[in-house]
């Protein structure tokens, strides 16, 4: 846990950028604004295209904001040039010098900054035990696979001490094991290092596990920042739903608003209590977000009914969709047990029981 | 009868066709050198094989003065045409398209666009009047008319080379706290020296090669190889000329396998 | 502090100007010894001959008028100037059969190139790039060794007895085409083996599989994918053999001239200067038609293929 919470090591404040001019505009980001604690594992979640990469380049320095200052621990470094910011980035293509040798490209930076020959040395050592890089030291970067790529990559990233390290979707060009395993490499340095890590990613299951707080990002706007816990389970948006996991979407009446909760009428007449999200507007026609592992099915009422419409096999556990009476399709998902089947089957009538703590009313 | 299996590529004849044309393209060159090794004093007969006219051009001192200057001329031209296109390589590549970009494109492969003998011309009027105004008439013209016209052929494979290499590895370096000049000295110049030796080379064999433009850029007396055997040509020809063609392709051939080779490698 | 706004538009300003001093001295060099002297080409065009070569300052279009005309020394009138039009339609004929037959022994060449595998394609492909690389003059000059009345074909005629008398190859037309054809070759086949290689020979065995014949595939399939190599070699072997000097001076014996050596003429023993530069301009022009041609299709088969 980060000792000092309070203490921001980055403050994106009010950053606009715009690509093209004229007709041609676009609003790669359009008035974001972020603060980023030290010591913290902070990533950046969304579609492609959701502006994630561009505030990264920004803190990086490889574009300039139109408007707006990045701030680290206090001073704006918006205005400077790459070479100038105590940042450092891991790239997505990795970006190593093809050209040099493993421990060279470690180096390279420590070499910019005119750091004695000795120094370097001892930390081009120290980065290659860190990274366990030691035995390839020798080799040209494309003598090695992409997974020691990856960690050469990182090693040069950190071995200046950067104040911050930013990340650019490292881990996309990995296969699926491999991806697992760097995923706990990244936590353990960044636990070892205690650098602040901006992590930019598109993969909400990478970030859920390896994010301290994650920004959702859509159409360049920060939509909700928050712990894994608070993203998932209670998401402030419709769109934060609906790209962190399977969601089932209903729509309801609310009344009685107060301290985070409220009661919600469903469709099918039934009344649950909910959580609200910040800044939620009252209204009549408003959506109503369950978890399909929040819901449970029932031979008897529940807060909703119909029929099954399919079941699908997952391993773990099996999904079943329930064609509501009310025409939508809801999901829900029931966890597996050995010898007994799922209990339903398709064209079963059933009724669906949403507890007290499941629905979570969002802003659209 | 096993039929032979259908063959996808084949097309009848083509493979004649091809062999017939790798035989013509070899022929004439295989001639060339085969009258080269002959005794005899024209190229009429045929008395054996000897290596008398190669003997013969290494001592002609006309040749010897012919080959030092293409030699002297095609350096200085390569170097300077190498400098100037991967100078502007570097002005012309992974930018956004900038006002005059186009412009650029053209005029620097403007000189691949006109026939030689225009630019003969053009150069000879031009030229001869400041060889009048300015009573130089050294060996600076043709270094300048051949270092223009070989500016786009060491531009290509520069420019190439940059088009493959996106601009990453250099932003990767100034992550690194290289300055511009850093990123170029240590990263981009190191990526991109194939490319600037494939250019150097071309350069060379390309004005190496020059007649055309040669032959109305220069001064009297100063006949590069090329100038001097086409000048030796109007005359009954010796077969001392096949034997300086026979070097002067084995030095091609020298350096196109170089060439090829220094391409071909991968960084 | 700059702001960054300010600082990225002031580092956008530095760039443009920086990438105009790096390619100063390229578009300097270019200028002073290429372009530049091409406008006073245009210049001296216009001008009146002086008695011993250079020109006279003084307004003239009779340069221009002499590209296709003649003047009667007797009556003023003009005419057609015969020699003058010959020599244009030499250099158009035989760099349209130039054309022709490369693109004849070129296609199938550069087809047996593709269809090699990988390793030795690399090998033929070397053995084409050889006599591209090797000096014109030398090539223009082994080819007097294979047609000249002594050189190889006619002693091998003779030594088989089908003929008693050398034939008479050197110094014709037919000298001038055999020696183009030979020059040029390579640059046909290249192009088109750079198409030919990025074809996808399971649009082939599509084209096999949907009932054509081997000249269907070929036809239908094969050459309309590799038009834009084909039309890109055509290019590359009109264009110079438009403007050939070299070839017609060695092989041609000076009295079957192309327009390169009648401009040379011009320049020397005709003393004409505003006439050589008008047929320059000229054969620029046509040569620029040419681009312009070349220029449209490959950017429309380009929009075809997307």
């Amino acid at each position: 846990m980060p000792d000092k919470p309070d203490r921001n090591a980055i403050e994106v404040v009010n950053v606009r950028k715009i690509f093209g001019s004229g007709e041609g505009q676009v609003a790669a980001l359009d008035t974001v604004s972020v603060s980023i604690r030290e010591n913290e594992f902070f990533t950046l979640l969304g579609p492609s295209g959701c502006g994630k990469t561009t505030l990264l380049r920004l803190i990086a320095g490889f574009d300039f904001p139109t408007a707006g200052e990045i701030l680290l621990y206090g001073q704006d470094i918006a205005p400077l040039p790459p070479f100038k910011r105590p940042v450092n980035t891991v790239f997505q293509s990795y970006a190593l010098f093809p050209h040099m040798t493993v421990a060279d490209n470690i180096g390279f930076g420590l070499e910019m900054l005119g750091k004695p020959k000795a120094e370097i040395k001892a930390r081009v050592a120290e980065m290659l035990k860190l990274v366990k890089m030691e035995a390839l030291a020798g080799r040209r970067t494309g003598q090695i696979s992409g997974g020691q790529q990856q960690r050469v990559a990182l090693a040069r990233a950190l071995a200046p001490q950067p104040k911050v390290l930013l990340l650019d979707e490292p881990l996309s060009a990995l296969d699926f094991k491999l991806r697992k395993d760097m995923q706990i490499e990244l936590k353990r340095l960044q636990h070892e290092t205690g650098i602040t890590f901006i992590f930019v990613t598109h993969d909400q299951e990478e970030a859920l596990t390896m994010s301290d707080r994650i920004a959702v990002m859509s159409a360049g706007k920060i939509l909700q920042v928050g712990s894994p816990w608070d993203i998932y389970d209670k998401p402030a948006e419709r769109f934060v739903a609906d790209f962190i996991g399977e969601t089932n979407f209903l729509t309801a009446a609310v009344s009685n608003i107060g301290n985070g909760k409220a009661r919600a009428t469903l469709k099918s007449g039934a009344t649950i209590e909910a959580t609200v999200a910040e800044g939620f507007q009252p209204k009549d026609n408003a959506t109503v977000v369950v978890r399909p592992e929040h819901a449970k099915l029932t031979k008897d009422k529940g807060e909703l009914s119909g029929t099954v419409d399919n079941i699908v096999y997952f391993g773990t556990d099996t999904h079943i969709y329930v064609r509501l009476d009310s025409g939508e399709v809801f999901t829900v998902r029931q966890q597996n047990t050995r010898s007994a089947g799922c209990g339903f089957e398709r064209g079963d009538k059933v009724g669906i029981v949403v507890g007290n703590d499941a629905a979570q009313v969002v802003r659209d | 009868m096993a039929k032979r299996p259908f063959d996808i590529q084949a097309q009848p004849g083509f493979g004649f066709m091809a062999l017939l044309t790798f035989f013509a393209l070899y022929l004439p060159i295989a001639a060339l050198v085969t009258y080269s090794f002959n005794t005899a004093d024209s190229l009429s007969r045929w008395d054996g094989v000897s290596l008398r006219w190669f003997i013969s051009a290494w001592h002609n001192s006309a040749v010897q003065d012919a080959s030092v200057r293409s030699l002297v001329l095609a350096v200085s031209a390569a170097a300077l045409s190498t400098i100037a296109a991967t100078m502007a390589a570097l002005a012309t590549t992974r930018t956004r398209p900038y006002p005059g970009l186009t412009f650029k494109y053209a005029f620097i492969n403007q000189p691949l666009m006109v026939p030689e003998i225009v630019t003969g011309v053009a150069l000879l009027i031009v030229f001869s009047r400041i060889k009048v105004w300015t009573g130089y008439s050294g060996l600076g013209y043709l270094i300048a008319a051949h270092t223009a016209f070989c500016i786009p052929f060491a531009y290509l494979p520069i420019r190439a080379r940059l088009d493959s290499m996106d601009l990453t590895l250099e932003r990767a370096a100034a992550d690194l706290y290289a300055t511009p000049w850093k990123a170029f000295r240590f990263v981009t110049l190191p990526l991109l020296r194939p490319a600037i030796i494939a250019g150097f080379m071309l350069a060379f064999v390309i004005s190496l090669d020059d007649v055309v433009i040669t032959e109305f850029v220069k001064s009297g007396g100063q006949d590069t190889l090329p100038t001097y055997m086409l000048g030796q040509l109007r005359r009954e020809t010796s077969p001392e000329i096949n034997a300086i063609a026979t070097v002067f392709l084995a030095l091609s051939v020298v350096l196109v396998t170089v060439f090829y080779f220094v391409n071909r490698r991968k960084p | 502090m700059a702001s960054a706004e300010e600082v990225a538009k002031e580092a956008e300003r530095r760039d443009i100007r920086d990438r105009w001093v790096l390619s100063a001295p390229a578009l300097i060099i270019i200028f002073l010894a290429a372009s530049g002297p091409l406008l006073i080409v245009v210049i001296y065009s216009f001008l009146t001959p002086g008695p011993y070569g250079g020109v006279v300052w003084k307004f003239s279009t009779d340069g221009w008028l002499s590209v296709l005309l003649q003047r009667d020394i007797f009556d003023d009138t003009l005419a057609f100037a015969d020699a003058h039009l010959s020599i244009f339609w030499r250099s158009i004929s035989l760099s349209f059969y130039t054309t022709v037959l490369t693109l004849f022994f070129g296609f199938p060449t550069a087809y047996f190139i593709a269809t090699r595998p990988p390793k030795t394609r690399e090998v033929w492909v070397f053995l084409v790039t050889i006599p591209f690389w090797t000096n014109l003059l030398i090539r223009t000059f082994a080819m007097q060794q294979v047609i000249r009345n002594e050189g190889l074909v006619n002693t091998a005629l003779m030594a088989l007895g089908i003929i008693k008398q050398p034939l008479q190859i050197m110094n014709t037309d037919a000298a001038i085409l055999l020696g183009m054809i030979y020059v040029y070759l390579p640059l046909m086949v290249l192009p088109i083996y750079a198409s030919m290689e990025k074809l996808d020979f399971r649009l082939v065995e599509a084209g096999y599989d949907l009932y054509a014949g081997r000249w269907q595939v070929l036809r239908r399939i094969v050459f309309p994918l590799i038009k834009p190599g084909v039309i890109a070699g055509s290019i590359l072997v009109f264009i110079p053999s438009l403007g050939a000097y070299v070839i017609p001076r060695v092989l041609g014996g000076g009295k079957n001239m192309m327009l390169g050596n009648l401009i040379e003429l011009q320049f020397g023993a005709g003393r004409n200067w505003p006439l050589g530069a008008a047929i320059s301009i000229t054969l620029m022009v046509l040569v620029m038609i040419a681009l312009l041609f070349y220029v449209r299709n490959a950017s429309r088969s380009e929009g075809a293929h997307g």
